[in-house]
């Protein structure tokens, strides 16, 4: 067997899972990989062991652009006292589909 | 793709789910309502001896793959080739099972897989070696699955039915498998100067024990239709291997076949000198506590 190596620069990939029961893909985790390719075979040997996904999403986490929490007010405040926007008010007829 | 599995509520509402499993469920059983008698006209020792070839294949390399764990360069890396060497347990246990039954002399996958010696080991001797470094590791589990991923696809037209229900499982597995060590293969060969000569020394080191996996066995003649012959799995995997060394810029090796000892090879049980330890380590436990349950 090889020498134990120092670990590597691989980038990190974030990634993203659709489950058998979601519409949408999910956040489940971070790893690294050296390549997009890779980091598709990782996320297929780290986060659907248990049988959980149908699709996987990876990507380059210095590709996310992320909200910054000293943005926290200005961004998510002015929305707290809006309630009038949830559609909370309306009946949803029996066959309209994934409400 | 079933409605249930599209639509989010109706996904959430279903009973008929198992809700043991706090994640994935739908989980299926390879050998679900398949008759598990051995069929007409197959010889049920022939039939047995060919399970322990393939079962023991994978036994056995699974433990070795096993052994690379903590070892790997990378974490990611790690967990791919754990499941790698899970799913060939899972396909040494069904067919050590499978021989256990058509034996029909009352040992278990368990009692074949702790409590046979050496020279009762019916596994290709490519499958017993110790990888001397990462390269030979991804070279060698590149052959071991494009050879077996041929042989499983011949099998999911088997006369028996159990094989060919365990070989249309396991060609999901070893396509994945290959895929994975065609990838590094490559990346390898087509990657820095250092690299690429380990690569192709791996190679060089494997290449003589694959003339084995291509041998004809007596046992396998005897079972036309039920087992695969070796040798028609020739031109798939050369194949295979021709499309991968090319994308990796890597030629394929000249060198001799390894001798068999007087016409045998690990077909028949001869092994060589690494097997008996790789052995006492796969065995070690259940023979420290034999009868012990966990």
């Amino acid at each position: 067997m090889g020498e134990p190596q120092v670990r590597s620069g691989w980038p990190l990939y974030e990634v993203f899972l659709r489950g058998k029961r979601g519409l949408n893909h999910v956040h489940v985790g971070s790893l690294h990989a050296a390549d997009p390719e890779m980091a598709l075979h990782h996320a297929r040997d780290l986060y659907t062991r248990r049988n959980e996904g149908v699709s996987i999403w990876v990507v380059a986490s210095t590709d996310i652009t992320a909200s910054s929490p000293d943005e926290k007010d200005p961004f998510f405040a002015p929305s707290g006292d809006k309630v009038y926007r949830h559609p909370t008010f309306y009946e949803i007829p029996d066959d309209v589909p994934h409400m | 793709m079933t409605k249930d599995e599209f639509t989010v509520y109706e996904g959430l509402g279903t009973d008929a789910e198992d809700h043991r499993w706090a994640f994935g469920t739908g989980f299926t059983d390879p050998l679900e309502g398949i008759d598990t008698s051995v069929p007409d006209g197959v010889d049920p020792d022939a039939l047995a001896t060919y399970c322990l070839m393939l079962g023991d294949d994978a036994l056995v390399y699974s433990h070795r793959l096993q052994q690379w764990i903590t070892r790997m360069p990378e974490l990611e890396e790690e967990t791919a080739l754990a499941n790698i060497a899970l799913d060939l347990l899972g396909q040494a246990r069904l067919l050590l099972a499978r021989a256990g039954r058509a034996e029909g002399a009352g040992r278990g996958e368990d009692q074949l897989a702790f409590f046979r010696d050496e020279n009762e080991f019916r596994n290709v001797r490519l499958a017993e070696t110790v990888d001397a470094d990462f390269a030979e590791l991804t070279g060698r589990l590149l052959i071991f699955s494009a050879w077996r991923l041929a042989l499983f696809g011949q099998l999911t037209g088997s006369a028996d039915p159990v094989l060919a229900a365990i070989a249309a499982k396991g060609v999901k597995e070893l396509s994945y498998h290959r895929e994975y060590a065609a990838e590094w293969v490559v990346r390898l060969g087509d990657g820095t100067a250092l690299s690429h000569a380990k690569m192709r020394a791996a190679l060089e080191a494997i290449w003589p024990m694959v003339d084995e996996l291509f041998r004809t066995d007596a046992v396998i003649a005897m079972l036309p239709g039920v087992a695969a012959d070796p040798a028609t799995l020739r031109g798939e995997v050369d194949e295979v291997l021709g499309t991968v060394l090319a994308a990796a810029g890597l030629d394929r090796p000249d060198r001799a076949p390894m001798a068999a000892v007087a016409g045998q090879t690990g077909r028949e049980g001869v092994h060589t000198e690494a097997f008996g330890y790789l052995l006492a380590e796969l065995q070690s436990v259940a023979r420290a506590h034999p009868g012990a349950t966990w």
